[in-house]
C-alpha cells in the first residue's frame, strides 16, 4: 500500500514539479502509512527507484539512445549500463532516505 | 532518542537533496541531471520527432510557413522582413539555443556566471579587450538604422517567444549539466556575437614579439628576415592590375621609436592556419557557360557547428545559406541572382601604443605634449557559487589599456607603464545592414555598396553573378605609413596614431580580371607595387593560394564536381619546394637500414596529405624539427616572433651558408646540412620504432572536432587528410566549417556540407549527421526553394506559424 502511494503520488508529483518534490511525497505518505523505519526505506527506494527505472528505459529507447552513450562517455562511465545503475540508485536513495524521515518524524510527534 | 534519530535522519536527507541540487566545480547537479523526469534523459530524439504542425507564436505579425528537408534546413516563407527575422530566431533558438547563449557570454567576458571561476581569466581577458564596451558602442549605430533595427527587434522577439515555450525539461542538455537557465535574447547579444567573430579573426599580433627582435638585432636584420612582401606570393589582385583611383596621401613615417623592454603581453599569437578558401571562374571556364563559386572558411572546428543552414523567403529577397546562430541574416551563401562567400584578410588592424602616465594614480596620459584624462570603465564579473569580482579597465583616446606590465602592481596601482589597444573591432560599422543587403543584391554594384557598412573582420568578398566575378578585399583599414603597427607604437606621438582610413571605394578589387579566376586563400591581398597603401606585412603563406591558382589555370568546362574535387585536395606546395632540397643534404651512407626506409618514404611522396600515408606525418614532424633547430636558438618562442615559413625556404633554397643555422647555443659551428641530418636521424629513428598505424597521417596529426564547451563524448575524432597548407587545410582541430558550390545561370543550384549537423542538440541524429559526409568530401545538394509551393514532394515536414 505505503510503496504503491508513493509510487503513483510522486510519478504525478515529478511530472509537474522538480525532481525533489517526491522526497516531500515520500516523507508525507510515509509519515501517514509506514509501519517502522526499514519498511519506510525500502518502500520510498523500491517505488523511487522504479519510477526512476522506468523511465530512464523509455527515453533511452524512445531516442535508440544516442544521448545516453555521450552522457556515459562524459562521465567517464566504462558502459550506459552505469548510467542507469547510477540514475536508479540515487533516486531509490533520496526516496528511501526521505520516506525514513517522514516515518521518524511521525514517531517523535507521538 | 526518538527526537534524535527523526532530526538525524531529516536533516541527513535534506543534506543529500542540497548537495545533489547544485554544481560542484565540474560535477553538475546530480539530482535534476539524472532525474528520467526532468534530466538529461529527456533530451533524446528521433528522426521521427519531427512532424507538421502548427504553431502559434505570440508576435508573428501574418502567417509563415517552414518548411523542412531531409537535412532538416528550415527554408522559410514569410510575408514581410518582420516575420521572417522573427521566424529565423525562433528557428535558430529551437535548433542553437544553447550555444548561441554560451557564445554571448564568452564574448561578453561573462562565462564565470555559467561555469565558475574557472574562467575568470578568460573573462577579465575580454573585458580588458574593450569587448563588451564596443559591442555596447556598435548597437547603437546598429539601431540608428531601421533595417538592421527592425531585423535586430524581430530576431531577439523571435528567440524570447521560442525561451518562453521553455519548462526546465526542455532545457538543452547543456543548461542541465551546468544547471542554469537561458536568460532572454537581446540585440546587445548579436552585437557581441559580431565582436566575437572580429575577435576570432583579427584579435592577434605580433608586435610586442616583434619589438622584442628589433631591440635584439636591430633594423637590418628585420629587413633581412622580415620583409614587408614575401620571397613568394600570388596575391589576390593579380598582379599588374594597377589601382584606377586617386590614393589619399599617405601619413609620413615618424623618425624611429622602440617601445621599452617588456617580456610579456595579453598578446594573442596568430593562429598558422586559421585559413580559408574562395574563387570563383568565368563561364568561359565552365561546361555550362556561367560562372562557378566555391567557399570554404576555415575556423576551429566545434560541435554544435559554428554555422547553422536556412533559407529566408520574403518579398524583395530569396537567400539561402550558412549563418552564426544567434544573428539575423544569411552570412555565406547565395540568391536567384548572386552568390558570395568570405576567407580572412588578415591585414594589421591591431596595434599597442606604450602609454606614459602623469603619475602614480592613472588619472591622466601623455598625448601630443598634454596630459590626457582617462576615462574609467568598472566591469563587474558575477562568478558563479561566489561574489562579484569588479574590475576597473582605463580607456585612453588609442583604446582600452588591456595590460600593465604586472597584474600585482596593478592591483596595487604602482604601475607606470601600460599599453593601449587600437583595433578596429572597437569601430562602429553596421555589418547587419551589410548582411542584409547582400541578401536583396541582384547585380555587382548592389552588392559592392552593401559591404560598404561592412567594417571588421575585414573579409575577401568573392562574387558571382550569371556574367561576371570579382573579388574584394572589403573592411576597415587604418590608412598607414608603411610598416606602421609592425612594432609597438609610441602612445604619446600624435604622429603614431591611425590617420583615417583607407576609402572603402579604394580596397584591393578585381572584377572579371583576363586570367578568368578569382581566388584568396588569406594571402597578401595585393602587391605593393601595385597598391599605394600599406595593409600589413603578415599574411598567410602563399602555398593554399598556389595550389588554387595551378588548378583553376588549367581547368577548362568546369563542372561543380571539379571544384568539389578541389576544396578537398590535399596537395602540399611546402614540401614540393624545399623536401628535394632537403634530401640531398641528407648523408645517406651513414644511415641505418631502417632509416633508409623512413628516407625512401619521403623521397617517393608525392606531397599529397593522404590519409592513409605515412610521408606527411614524418615530412611534418621533420619540418617542425628542423624549423625549431634553425630559429629557436635565436628566437625562443616565448619573447621572439620565429621568421615566417617563406622566409626559411628562401635561405634553405637561396641562402644555405646563412649564419642563422648555425646554434649558437654550442661552441662549433653548424651548418644546415647538421642541422637537416641530425634532426632527421631523431624523426626516422622515432617513425621506425613507433606503430605503423600511429604514424599514418589521419592518425598522426590528431584532427578532432569538440563539443563547444570541451565536454567529453560529445565530440568526435576525426580520420581524414589534407593540411594546414592543403587547399583541405584541415588540421588538428580547425578546418573547413562549411564548404559551398554554387552554379550561377538561370537557375541559380549549390551544393553544401559541414561538420556537423543542424542541431545543437548531442541527443539529435542531426546533431552531426552530415559529419561522415563531410570527412568523406561528399557535398549535398541544396534545395533552393522558389517559392513557398515549389517542389512540395522534397520537404516531408511543413510547421505553419501563426500570430496570436
Amino acid at each position: 500500500m505505503l510503496f504503491l502511494l508513493i509510487l503513483l503520488l510522486s510519478l504525478i508529483a515529478q511530472l509537474f514539479l522538480p525532481w525533489w518534490s517526491l522526497a516531500v511525497v515520500c516523507f508525507l505518505i510515509a509519515a501517514w502509512k509506514a509501519r517502522h523505519g526499514g519498511h519506510a526505506f525500502l518502500a520510498g527506494f523500491g517505488a523511487i527507484a522504479l519510477l526512476w527505472l522506468g523511465a530512464a528505459l523509455f527515453w533511452h529507447f524512445a531516442s535508440e539512445g544516442i544521448l545516453t552513450e555521450r552522457v556515459a562517455a562524459m562521465m567517464t562511465a566504462s558502459s550506459t549500463i552505469l548510467l542507469f545503475v547510477a540514475t536508479v540508485a540515487l533516486g531509490g536513495l533520496v526516496g528511501g532516505l526521505s520516506a525514513m524521515s517522514g516515518f521518524y518524524v511521525r514517531r517523535a510527534l507521538g | 532518542m526518538k527526537w534524535l534519530k527523526a532530526a538525524l535522519a531529516t536533516v541527513l536527507t535534506l543534506l543529500i537533496i542540497y548537495a545533489l541540487n547544485r554544481t560542484f566545480g565540474i560535477v553538475p547537479a546530480l539530482g535534476p541531471f539524472l532525474s528520467p523526469y526532468e534530466g538529461f534523459w529527456r533530451n533524446g530524439e528521433q528522426v521521427g520527432d519531427f512532424e507538421s504542425e502548427e504553431l502559434t507564436l505570440h508576435g508573428l505579425q501574418q502567417p509563415v510557413q517552414v518548411r523542412l528537408d531531409s537535412l532538416r534546413i528550415p527554408h522559410v516563407f514569410a510575408q514581410n522582413d518582420h516575420d521572417l527575422y522573427f521566424a529565423q530566431g525562433y528557428l535558430t533558438a529551437k535548433d542553437r539555443l544553447w550555444q548561441m547563449e554560451f557564445m554571448t557570454h564568452a564574448a561578453a567576458g561573462r562565462l564565470s556566471e555559467v561555469v565558475g571561476d574557472m574562467a575568470l581569466e578568460m573573462d577579465r581577458y575580454q573585458r580588458r579587450m574593450g569587448m563588451l564596451e564596443s559591442a555596447k558602442a556598435s548597437l547603437k549605430k546598429l539601431q540608428a538604422n531601421p533595417k538592421s533595427r527592425l531585423a535586430m527587434d524581430a530576431y531577439s522577439a523571435g528567440v524570447n517567444a521560442y525561451i518562453s515555450q521553455l519548462s526546465p525539461a526542455d532545457y538543452q542538455v547543456e543548461y542541465k549539466l551546468l544547471h542554469y537557465k537561458p536568460e532572454p535574447w537581446s540585440p546587445l547579444k548579436i552585437s557581441l556575437l559580431l565582436k566575437m567573430l572580429a575577435m576570432d579573426m583579427t584579435g592577434y599580433s605580433d608586435d610586442l614579439r616583434m619589438t622584442n627582435v628589433l631591440r635584439k638585432y636591430g633594423p637590418e636584420v628585420i629587413k633581412d628576415l622580415f620583409p614587408d612582401y614575401p620571397f613568394r606570393e600570388e596575391p589576390i589582385i593579380p598582379e599588374g592590375i594597377k589601382p584606377d583611383f586617386t590614393p589619399l596621401p599617405v601619413p609620413p613615417t615618424p623618425a624611429d621609436f622602440m617601445a621599452q623592454a617588456l617580456s610579456h603581453a595579453l598578446e594573442r599569437q596568430k593562429p598558422e592556419n586559421l585559413g580559408s578558401n574562395n574563387w570563383a571562374v568565368a563561364g568561359t571556364k565552365t561546361a555550362n557557360g556561367y560562372p562557378l563559386l566555391a567557399s570554404d572558411p576555415h575556423l576551429g572546428l566545434s560541435l554544435p557547428s559554428i554555422w547553422h543552414a536556412i533559407q529566408l523567403h520574403a518579398p524583395g529577397v530569396n537567400t539561402f545559406g550558412v549563418t552564426i546562430p544567434g544573428a539575423p541574416g544569411v552570412g555565406i551563401g547565395f540568391n536567384e541572382h548572386i552568390a558570395w562567400g568570405m576567407t580572412n584578410v588578415g591585414a594589421d588592424v591591431l596595434d599597442w601604443y606604450e602609454i606614459t602616465f602623469k603619475d602614480s594614480t592613472f588619472q591622466q596620459y601623455r598625448h601630443n605634449d598634454q596630459w590626457k584624462p582617462v576615462r574609467l570603465v568598472v566591469e563587474e564579473i558575477k562568478v558563479k557559487g561566489g561574489g562579484t569580482v569588479v574590475d576597473t579597465v582605463l580607456y585612453t583616446h588609442h583604446g582600452p589599456i588591456a595590460y600593465l606590465p604586472n597584474e600585482t602592481a596593478f592591483r596595487s596601482r604602482n604601475t607606470p607603464v601600460g599599453h593601449a589597444l587600437r583595433w578596429t573591432g572597437h569601430d562602429t560599422q553596421n555589418e547587419l545592414l551589410a548582411l542584409y543587403e547582400i541578401n536583396r543584391s541582384q547585380n555587382f554594384p548592389e552588392f559592392r555598396k552593401a559591404i560598404t557598412h561592412w567594417a571588421a573582420p575585414a573579409f575577401n568578398f568573392v562574387y558571382a553573378d550569371s556574367s561576371n566575378i570579382a573579388i574584394v578585399s572589403n573592411g576597415l583599414f587604418p590608412l598607414k605609413w608603411t610598416g606602421q603597427g609592425k612594432f609597438l607604437l609610441n602612445g604619446a606621438n600624435p604622429t603614431h596614431d591611425w590617420q583615417g582610413w583607407v576609402p572603402m571605394d579604394q580596397v584591393p578589387a578585381v572584377l572579371n580580371p583576363d586570367r578568368g579566376f578569382v581566388s584568396s586563400a588569406n594571402q597578401t591581398p595585393v602587391s605593393p607595387k601595385d597598391y599605394p597603401y600599406y595593409l600589413g606585412s603578415s599574411f598567410a603563406g602563399y602555398e593554399r593560394s598556389a595550389r588554387i591558382n595551378q588548378r583553376l589555370t588549367s581547368m577548362t568546362q568546369a563542372t561543380p564536381d571539379s571544384f568539389r574535387l578541389l576544396q578537398t585536395d590535399t596537395y602540399s606546395f611546402v614540401p614540393k619546394n624545399v623536401l628535394p632540397t632537403l634530401l640531398q643534404l641528407i648523408d645517406q651512407a651513414s644511415l641505418t637500414a631502417e632509416q633508409k626506409r623512413v628516407y625512401q618514404t619521403l623521397a617517393s611522396w608525392n606531397y599529397h596529405y593522404d590519409a592513409n600515408k605515412i610521408a606527411p606525418s614524418v615530412f611534418e614532424e621533420w619540418w617542425q624539427n628542423f624549423a625549431q633547430a634553425v630559429w629557436s636558438d635565436e628566437f625562443p618562442a616565448d619573447q621572439f616572433k620565429a621568421p615566417a615559413r617563406d622566409r626559411l625556404v628562401q635561405m634553405i633554397l637561396q641562402e644555405p651558408t646563412a649564419r642563422w643555422f648555425d646554434d649558437v647555443t654550442t661552441p662549433i659551428k653548424e651548418t644546415m646540412a647538421d642541422l637537416a641530418n641530425a634532426t632527421f636521424r631523431a624523426v626516422a629513428d622515432s617513425a621506425a620504432s613507433g606503430e605503423e598505424k600511429e604514424w599514418e597521417w589521419g592518425h598522426a596529426k590528431n584532427s578532432n572536432i569538440r563539443h563547444l564547451a570541451q565536454l567529453p563524448g560529445f565530440g568526435q575524432k576525426l580520420y581524414s587528410g589534407g593540411s594546414a597548407n592543403s587547399i583541405n587545410a584541415l588540421n588538428g582541430s580547425h578546418g573547413p566549417a562549411w564548404r559551398m558550390v554554387v552554379q550561377m545561370g538561370p537557375t541559380v543550384k549549390a551544393w553544401g556540407v559541414y561538420p556537423g549537423g543542424q542541431s545543437g542538440n548531442p541527443g539529435s541524429p542531426f546533431y552531426d549527421n552530415q559529419l561522415e559526409d563531410w570527412q568523406k568530401g561528399n557535398l549535398h545538394q541544396l534545395l533552393f526553394l522558389r517559392s513557398a509551393e515549389d517542389r512540395p514532394e522534397q520537404t516531408g515536414v511543413v510547421w505553419k506559424l501563426k500570430g496570436k
